[in-house]
């Protein structure tokens, strides 16, 4: 959501502020998103593991990087190829978000398929991942649009997104390292 | 006699203002709440029921040449600098007062008006007697992406006026450093850009600013009674006083003589002007608004 965001205003120089942006913006990460669900059930039901999980994470915060450092040139662009800024905005918000957006869409459902052990909890456990996955968002909006735009430039933003996630990619990895070798421990003694 | 018809006169006066505003016309845009208001002899074009400041553009039923709002009169200034302004960009349209007066005063010049919101420029046409020919001209479309547009087509314009602040909310990537660049890039070489903005708050060095960064200083036009202001900027850059930015007597006479039928007192409006050379009222390392950077709504409440 804080990258959706900051979408709006980093269309805005090519594009404008007509309500065709934040219709182009949301339809892209809609769309994103519901095929990241869909790609990341069906990645969670091959041999799903804690290092692939940061693996993901990994890969999104390399896919946001491009928004930081080619937007200025994709944008340009696309605005002399596409006249009509309703289209240019939508194919604008599709080269930058797509990508990104997908991956981490992927991240809900195979959180699901690594927490639950058992179906008769898998409704709990799921409630719960939307309930977290929903309340970072409306945090993410809030932080983004009240403090984080106007302390610092959208690129120190979306650079320290893709820091986070990467952080988080890499914990994932370690946790999983670290078990792997406490099972091994276990299995020589 | 007399004195009881000038007491009787003074008195109806008096109750103008406080007779009853009729709301003649309302509709929700895609953007925001337009009001048409009659108030007697006064029609305001209103964005938003509750305030005062969000008035965008009044007439005179009786008088439409009578530029009612100081800003407009205000925006005159820039003709100072530049008299025979051939090429004419308007963004914001509002009731279409300043397209209007424009063309009277040049009817050989192309106006181009921009305004983002049909609604609005529906409006004007049925409600302000908006003037359009095959010189005068709206295009519906965002102010950034018209410039952009127009600078492809390497089109040059000798005045642009910004008018697409008002109180309540900034199109905030109108406002900043590259947007400012774009914009002195379609001014011709001897073209001027006024800008009418409303910034009281924190916004106002930052605005102010940022139109110095690309400029260099500017004069500002003022009104002590309400907050706008009107910054005048140059593609040249201007020197540092009037004298030397081939202000004439002469042309502020002829200019006195064009402008007094529409109530402006150029002359008065050329003393109260102020260049940021001689008083500059922010501090130095006020941070320049950039696409990157932009939060000038944010800004702007604080």
């Amino acid at each position: 959501m804080g990258i959706e965001l900051l979408g709006g205003r980093i269309l805005a120089p090519f594009f404008g502020s007509s309500v065709h942006i934040w219709g182009s913006i949301i339809t892209v990460f809609m769309l994103s998103l519901s095929l990241g669900y869909l790609l990341g059930g069906k990645l969670s039901t091959r041999s799903a593991s804690l290092a692939t999980y940061g693996l993901i994470f990994i890969i999104a915060a390399i896919t946001l990087l491009p928004i930081a450092l080619f937007s200025q040139w994709l944008m340009e662009a696309v605005f002399l190829n596409v006249e009509d800024s309703r289209y240019g905005s939508l194919l604008a918000s599709m080269v930058l978000f797509f990508i990104p957006t997908v991956i981490l869409g992927m991240l809900s459902p195979y959180s699901v398929r690594l927490l639950v052990k058992s179906s008769n909890e898998s409704g709990q456990i799921a409630g719960k991942l939307y309930f977290i996955s929903t309340l970072g968002s409306a945090l993410g909006t809030i932080v983004t649009s009240f403090y984080l735009i106007l302390w610092f430039d959208i690129n120190i933003i979306i650079f320290s997104f893709s820091a986070v996630l990467a952080c988080l990619g890499l914990l994932a990895i370690f946790i999983n390292k670290s078990r792997q070798h406490h099972k091994m421990e276990l299995s020589h003694v | 006699m007399f004195k009881r018809i000038a007491v009787f006169l003074s008195f109806l006066l008096l109750t103008i203002p406080f007779a009853q505003a009729k709301i003649i016309h309302q509709e929700r845009s895609l953007y925001r709440n337009i009001l048409v208001e009659d108030n007697s002899d006064l029609r305001c074009l209103k964005f938003n029921v509750k305030s005062n400041k969000t008035q965008q553009s009044c007439f005179l039923k009786s008088q439409p040449q009578q530029l009612v709002f100081n800003y407009t009169k205000l925006l005159m200034t820039s003709l100072l600098f530049n008299d025979e302004p051939k090429r004419i960009l308007i963004v914001g349209l509002g009731g279409g007062t300043m397209s209007n007066t424009l063309a009277q005063l040049y009817p050989q010049s192309q106006i181009d008006n921009i305004e983002i919101d049909p609604a609005v420029i529906k409006v004007a046409r049925d409600y302000f007697g908006f003037f359009e020919n095959d010189r005068v001209k709206t295009y519906n479309q965002d102010g950034r992406i018209f410039i952009k547009r127009a600078l492809l087509k390497k089109q040059t314009y000798d005045w642009i006026i910004l008018d697409a602040f008002n109180g309540d909310y900034i199109p905030e990537h109108l406002m900043t450093k590259e947007f400012l660049q774009e914009a002195k890039v379609l001014l011709s070489d001897n073209g001027i850009l006024s800008s009418n903005t409303f910034s009281l708050s924190e916004l106002y060095a930052h605005e102010s600013a940022t139109y110095k960064a690309v400029f260099g200083d500017f004069y500002q036009a003022s009104n002590k009674s309400n907050s706008n202001r009107i910054i005048l900027v140059s593609k040249k850059g201007f020197s540092n006083n009037k004298y030397n930015d081939s202000i004439n007597e002469n042309n502020i006479d002829k200019l006195d003589e064009k402008l007094s039928i529409y109530g402006v007192d150029i002359k008065f409006l050329y003393r109260n002007m102020v260049n940021t050379k001689s008083q500059q009222g922010w501090p130095k390392n006020t941070r320049v608004l950039t696409d990157q950077f932009s939060p000038a709504n944010l800004l702007n409440a604080n």
